[in-house]
């Protein structure tokens, strides 16, 4: 049974192409068959994050327009051959592809693969519809503040109009020391806000800009708690259940702090 | 010293009230998103309520009020009678 899924946020920068490459290794890791759809259209960057920028040689607005086969288009990933990118075009915008093509795509490639993922545009726009309809589950990723939380929540709106009822919920950049202050909201106020599913918390965790720098996602890193959550994440979404960590919240000079009551 | 005063007596931690400020404006903004929605209320409303009142359809009012710290479904409904019930 092959899943197709859309990860989506409303708000920008909240880490949808993070978490998009994380899951796509970390279930390539699990040894399933990957496919990663970059929908950003005019803003590539997937392929940056997963170290494939310099082996593109054709996007995904060039198998849509039938310029040439889906199979001469894919990227293989250097480490993980089942893993694919469908990489998106630098130059072409959004309108370049609409909800039925990306549809009929998604239909072909789940004949091959176990998990078919799009990566989202940011927005409401056209590009969010187009990347939404042939998605059998959305991933929406949100972050403990205000603004992000606002827009996951007009994001599952949307979906629901879509008829996209297979709603999960990723909590990216918690920061477990703000969380234990009381200065951030945690999973649970974000659970009671949104009433979404939650398939996962993931701490700001400085190991996700170095990995993003090498083009390695951090998932699987045993040393790195959000490499340690995405792994958790892929499990669920293999239908795993793996109850939810604990963070490590308190540096070394914080505990001593705290020893000597100050 | 004014600092740490002004901590103690502004004791409301910004996570609660960061939570607080999002149910209440998701109240309105998912109730904002559909005129559709609310229409589909009213006419619910008026099902259920002429079950055991005649009431001014015409007249009748329903709208979404907001407070500093509240929502309210605000209904105004004329009653002309009641129905007689066995």
């Amino acid at each position: 049974m092959s899943e197709v899924i859309v990860v989506t946020s409303g708000k920008g920068g909240v880490g949808k192409s993070t978490t998009t490459a994380n899951l796509g290794v970390g279930l390539a890791m699990r040894g399933q068959k990957v496919v990663l759809i970059d929908t950003d259209t005019g803003l590539r960057n997937l392929d940056l994050l997963l170290g494939l920028e310099n082996r593109i040689m054709y996007d995904l607005v060039d198998v849509i327009e039938g310029r040439v086969e889906i199979r001469k288009a894919l990227v293989r990933h250097k480490k993980f051959e089942n893993l694919q990118l469908l990489p998106t075009s630098q130059v072409k915008d959004k309108s370049a592809v609409n909800p039925a093509d990306l549809m009929a795509l998604c239909d072909e490639l789940r004949k091959e693969y176990d998990y078919v993922i799009i990566d989202c545009p940011a927005g409401i726009e056209q590009g969010f519809q187009t990347a939404i309809a042939g998605a059998d589950t959305a991933i929406v990723v949100t972050m403990p503040e205000v603004s992000a939380v606002r827009d996951a929540d007009k994001i599952i709106g949307e979906l629901g109009r879509s008829e996209k009822d297979n709603i999960k919920l990723i909590i990216n950049r918690i920061r477990p020391a703000m969380v234990d202050s009381g200065e951030m909201m945690d999973m649970d106020d974000i659970n009671d806000i949104l009433a979404i599913k939650c398939i996962g918390q993931v701490p700001d965790d400085i190991k996700v800009v170095t990995s993003a720098n090498r083009g390695e996602p951090v998932v699987g890193d045993n040393d790195s708690q959000a490499g340690k959550a995405y792994a958790n994440i892929v499990g669920r979404i293999m239908g795993e259940d793996i109850p939810f960590m604990e963070f490590e919240k308190e540096g070394f000079f914080a505990k001593l702090k705290k020893a000597f009551g100050m | 010293m004014l600092d740490s005063l002004m901590r103690i007596f502004n004791s409301e931690k910004s996570g609660k009230v960061a939570k607080k400020r999002l149910q209440m404006v998701l109240i309105q903004d998912r109730a904002n998103v559909s005129p559709e929605v609310m229409e589909l209320i009213r006419d619910e409303i008026i099902q259920v309520i002429s079950k055991y009142m005649v009431i001014d359809k015409t007249d009748m009012e329903l709208s979404l009020e907001n407070d500093d710290d509240s929502v309210a479904l605000v209904a105004n409904i004329p009653v002309h009678n009641m129905k007689h019930h066995r």
